[in-house]
């Protein structure tokens, strides 16, 4: 249970980091941990170069520019719950924080890590996926902007080439009269979830709903929007008939793996409650 | 070989390690700090948890390279010279150990909690909790211990 033995280089900052990237060596990013060294210890990945990222200068910052979120990749999941303007603008964003791991494990482990690793059970992707984030990447050849829907390619799969690094995610405003819900099932306090639903609810004056996203997690090889799901419900009130309607549909689209049967009954009930949630919760 | 300079209950070290080096391994066989315990060495058990930075982490799942620059605290770093803290004479009183191979762990985490929080809900405690591992005595007992341990505060 140690690592096989790698080079290990530790810039300050991100040019610097980039050029190691550059070296075309078999290297991986090291972020939080929480993920990857577990994976070292077992030696599933045997890197012959790390390049912890920990202490990249302005890596880690939080903050709201025009009303557009943008966080830096080694930002502490910690950080994300702890943050007012998280809070305040993407409550979605903290809830589903709270959900990773245990607060131990969320004081080292950061956004940009679980997304880059794409477990296809992690919140904070789904969570992404339902707030339409963009994720910034950089190289020594330049910079690319990439949707979630580009990103996540499959199990543990992601766009990144070998030399780029996600540096920041990008989160839009949210609309006037939305709510926001996130529901998920695990067996065990802190595991990581067997399925569970983010979800974003934005209605009208009349309380009908204008616009709808839902994104699971432990549903398929990535995490995934639904919307055929999403347009069934626009122009409706989000109540329990709606809601189980949506629910039951979404277990019909999605393609999770085993236990199939009954990752679909959750989906279908996580998505329900996440719904009504972020139906209840749409400030008039 | 990577110098580590950091600071580990007060006292400085400095050090030559393998990157590969685990900090929980370094504690223990470089700077000969054996309360840290090792566990399942993939932060699921919380035996190793330490203090870095004031906040508790896996030290299994920190490279000894990262220690570079930082202060960490060990549950010899709680401990008073020749006594115990509250919380861990609490420990005591309420049977909350039996063979103590999780308590560092837990002593690490719930010290850092408790500093935190005043008067936390028997809720929030059992949350904490739920991220250690304890094969003999179990929770209850625990729960207990930290519930002595916080009856004094206002």
């Amino acid at each position: 249970m140690k690592p096989v033995a790698f080079e290990y280089d530790a810039p300050r900052e991100l040019g610097e980091a980039l050029e190691c990237l550059s070296r075309g060596d078999e290297a991986k990013v090291l972020a939080g941990g929480q993920s990857l060294v577990p994976m070292l210890n077992f030696r599933l990945v045997r890197p012959s170069r790390l390049i912890d990222v920990n202490k990249v200068a302005g890596l880690g910052e939080i903050r709201s520019v025009d009303g557009t979120l943008h966080v830096g990749a080694l930002a502490r999941t910690a950080a994300l719950e702890r943050s007012a303007v998280v809070a305040t603008g993407w409550p979605l964003l903290r809830e589903a924080a709270g959900y990773v791991g245990h607060a131990v494990i969320r004081n080292r482990g950061t956004l940009g890590g679980s997304v880059a690793h794409s477990d296809p059970h992690a919140e904070l992707p789904a969570v992404l996926c339902a707030l339409d984030a963009l994720l910034h990447v950089r190289s020594k050849r330049g910079a690319r902007v990439l949707t979630t829907d580009a990103f996540f390619q499959d199990f543990y799969t992601t766009a990144l080439e070998p030399d780029e690094l996600l540096v920041e995610i990008e989160v839009p405003a949210m609309k006037a009269r939305t709510g926001t819900g996130f529901c998920e099932h695990s067996r065990t306090h802190g595991d990581f979830a067997m399925a569970g639903a983010a979800v974003t609810v934005t209605t009208d004056a009349n309380g009908n709903a204008t616009h709808v996203a839902i994104a699971l997690l432990g549903a398929g090889a990535t995490p995934m929007r639904l919307p055929d799901v999403e347009k069934m419900l626009v122009g409706e009130k989000i109540a329990e008939r709606a809601a189980h309607a949506a629910g039951a549909a979404a277990a019909k689209a999605c393609d999770p793996p085993e236990p199939e049967d009954y990752r679909r009954a959750l989906v279908a009930e996580m998505t329900k409650r996440a719904l009504l949630s972020a139906a209840s919760r749409v400030k008039p | 070989m990577k110098s580590v300079r950091v600071e580990v209950n007060g006292r400085s070290y400095e050090r030559d390690v393998e990157p590969r080096t685990l900090a929980s391994d370094f504690l223990r066989h470089d700077l000969g700090l054996h309360g840290t315990h090792v566990g399942c060495e993939h932060g699921v058990c919380g035996a190793c948890t330490v203090l870095l930075d004031g906040a508790p982490v896996r030290s299994c799942l920190l490279l000894a390279p990262q220690l570079d620059g930082c202060k960490v605290t060990t549950i010899e770093g709680l401990t008073p010279d020749g006594g115990l803290s509250p919380l861990q004479q609490a420990f005591q009183e309420c049977h909350a150990l039996q063979c103590g191979f999780c308590t560092p762990g837990l002593i690490v985490t719930l010290t850092a909690f408790l500093h935190d929080h005043e008067k936390p809900s028997e809720e929030q405690v059992r949350g904490v909790l739920a991220a250690h591992l304890c094969r003999c005595t179990g929770y209850q007992s625990m729960l207990d211990a930290v519930r002595r341990a916080t009856d004094g505060r206002s």
